[in-house]
């Protein structure tokens, strides 16, 4: 019982930083139908500014608890301000000029602006992994459970992981807000539907979109911290798997769905991890993709998406 | 203008005196197809003006022009907005014509945003002034009072307008959930959140049974009348269009064939033939000129 509490919560930790990412790939295929394979890679750049934005404010695990989360706050909206830039920059240059274009057209663009990125931050940074000490130690023992041989099984809460829980879904509340009660949210869903239409009413649709791959980008960079915050090592590779794991959780929820996005992020992390918890840690992608394969064969459209109707 | 000279017919009709719209040798070619042809006419500020024809007649190619779907071959397209800003429509991208221009459409398949509300559907009408009020989406997050009151205001006109076409019950519901001829009235009523100083309507009336249609008839002369906006419509319902318009222009194969009051075009030779067909002995002489090339190709 306490193991598998203990999985449930690193389970949803990293199903919240999956999640995350997810909601940029969702997003963005709603609203124009394209798989935006840079975005994992978007988080990548996410990360490293954070990581960059750290070792300047100088923070250390030595810093006070206030100064700590104070200069995280700021850290937090420097990455999302220069990641979205990335997100805004790569829509404009690459996707927008092929928009009308056939269809393969963006996908193939996007797999090359994935590339790009990758490349620059591997020459900017450096290819060998860059590490960052543990800001936050300590955290609750929720239970405590001692073996026949003595030994002591403690289910720990750590400080990361509340942070990451907690941060996770105060951005899901906000932006789900904003989806569902301003104006800007309002044409999105719009645009998803008829962008034409949404045209003709006023609707700016190019900033429309642009607006929406910021905000993916934005979360994206969110998720940067977090995961820099959760595993201290970050390299120009992770995006690769994250975005890859990311887009699985998207289809896996529904694409175009935003709870999908997240319901699918946490339902991947906890594959994984009670996966690598009760079977084997090598075995883990295998696992997750194979539940990804069986829930696509008797549900194609996801858990929360809706079916897709043909326009006639 | 004195009195006596609205009885004899004026040198320059009303329309053409303050256009609120401008069409000009209007061109529009697909490839080989002249869709329309060196069209000009005007739309009169506070007038319901239709447009009428033969079905591939060009109608909706010129409000496809007008609204930005597509760009004209040749001409000019000037719209005159009352504050007296000038923009070419021909230039512009197409939310510009909505938003700055102040041009409203409609189309003769419904596009609400089915899966929508029906009061989200009049809200996105009312995107750009909200937005501004909003230091996009900024302040609407940090819910200032700003926002709130511009959102409230625009509610309060979203509402005025679903008690205006009777669907304040539905207000929440999703707008493809909605009889047809509701769904009409919602798209006029949508087109009329963006505040618009013309508002095209393509074929409002189809589909709609006659209780409906005498319906759409009061609705068009209250957004003449109480909002001010002039309205441009195609139409193939002849009582709608008899009753309701003050000003009516005849397309065929793209050229205009007619333009004038109602009551005139009524009895207008030209119309009646592309209404109805060419006169009897017409029909008579051009067969009659058929069978002579046959009979001269058989000779040969």
């Amino acid at each position: 019982m306490e193991y598998f509490v203990q999985q449930l919560i690193n389970g949803l930790t990293l199903g919240s930083i999956y999640g995350l990412i997810a909601i940029g790939y969702t997003m963005v295929y709603g609203i124009i139908g394209m798989i935006n394979f840079a975005h994992g890679d978007i988080f990548m750049v996410g990360s490293f500014i954070a990581l960059i934005a750290i070792i300047a404010f100088g923070l250390t695990a030595g810093s006070s608890l206030a100064v700590l989360i104070l200069a995280l706050i700021l850290v937090l909206l420097i990455a999302m301000a220069l990641t979205s830039v990335y997100g805004w920059t790569v829509e404009r240059l690459a996707y927008r000029p092929l928009r009308g274009s056939f269809r393969l057209a963006p996908l193939i663009t996007a797999i090359g602006m994935s590339i790009v990125l990758q490349n620059f931050v591997q020459i900017a940074q450096g290819a060998r992994v860059k590490p960052l000490q543990p800001l936050f130690s300590g955290g609750f023992t929720l239970m405590e459970l001692e073996g026949p041989t003595g030994a002591v099984f403690r289910v720990n809460l750590s400080f990361a992981q509340i942070l990451i829980i907690v941060t996770t879904v105060v951005l899901m509340t906000v932006f789900t807000l904003i989806i569902a009660k301003t104006s800007l949210g309002r044409s999105q869903r719009a645009c998803e539907q008829d962008r034409k239409m949404a045209a003709l009413l006023g609707v700016n649709v190019d900033r429309t979109i642009s607006l929406t791959f910021v905000m993916g980008a934005a979360l994206a960079a969110v998720a940067g911290l977090m995961y820099l915050l959760y595993y201290g090592v970050i390299d120009f590779y992770i995006g690769f798997i994250a975005g890859v794991k990311a887009f699985t959780a998207a289809v896996l929820g529904g694409i175009g769905s935003l709870p999908g996005a997240m319901l699918g992020g946490l339902l991947i992390g906890l594959i994984e991890t009670f996966w690598s918890a009760y079977f084997s840690i090598e075995y883990k992608d295998v696992a997750a993709f194979s539940i990804l394969a069986i829930v696509l064969i008797f549900l194609p459209s996801g858990i929360l998406g809706r079916p897709e109707v043909e326009k006639v | 203008m004195s009195e006596t000279a609205i009885a004899a017919p004026s040198p320059t009709p009303r329309w053409e005196a303050d256009p609120v719209l401008d069409v000009e040798h209007l061109t529009m070619r697909f490839g080989g197809l002249v869709a329309v042809d060196d069209l000009s006419f005007a739309v009169g500020r506070g007038d319901i003006t239709a447009i009428i024809g033969p079905n591939g007649a060009g109608k909706t190619t010129v409000f496809n022009c007008i609204t930005g779907f597509y760009k004209p071959t040749e001409g000019r397209l000037t719209m005159r907005r009352a504050e007296g800003e000038e923009f070419l429509l021909e230039r512009m991208p197409d939310f510009q014509i909505a938003a700055r221009a102040k041009v409203a459409r409609t189309f003769q398949n419904i596009r609400l945003f089915g899966g929508m509300t029906v009061l989200e559907n009049l809200m996105v009408a009312q995107h750009n002034p909200l937005m501004k009020a909003s230091y996009f989406t900024f302040g609407g997050v940090l819910g200032l009072s700003h926002y709130r009151r511009s959102e409230k205001e625009a509610i309060g006109f979203a509402t005025s307008w679903l008690e205006q076409i009777r669907l304040i019950d539905r207000a929440d519901d999703p707008a493809a959930d909605l009889p047809y001829g509701a769904q009409r009235r919602l798209e006029i009523a949508r087109a009329m959140c963006t505040r618009p100083e013309i508002l095209c309507l393509d074929e409002p009336a189809a589909g709609l049974n006659p209780r409906e249609s005498a319906e759409l008839n009061d609705l068009l002369r209250l957004i003449r009348d109480e909002y001010q906006t002039s309205v441009l419509l195609i139409e193939h319902d002849m009582s709608v269009v008899m009753e309701i318009s003050d000003h009516v222009v005849v397309l065929d194969y793209g050229k205009k064939i007619a333009d004038g009051p109602a009551d005139v075009i009524r009895n207008d030779p030209a119309v009646i033939a592309a209404y109805l067909g060419v006169e009897d002995d017409e029909v008579e002489a051009a067969e009659e000129e058929v069978e002579e090339i046959k009979e001269e190709a058989e000779r040969r």
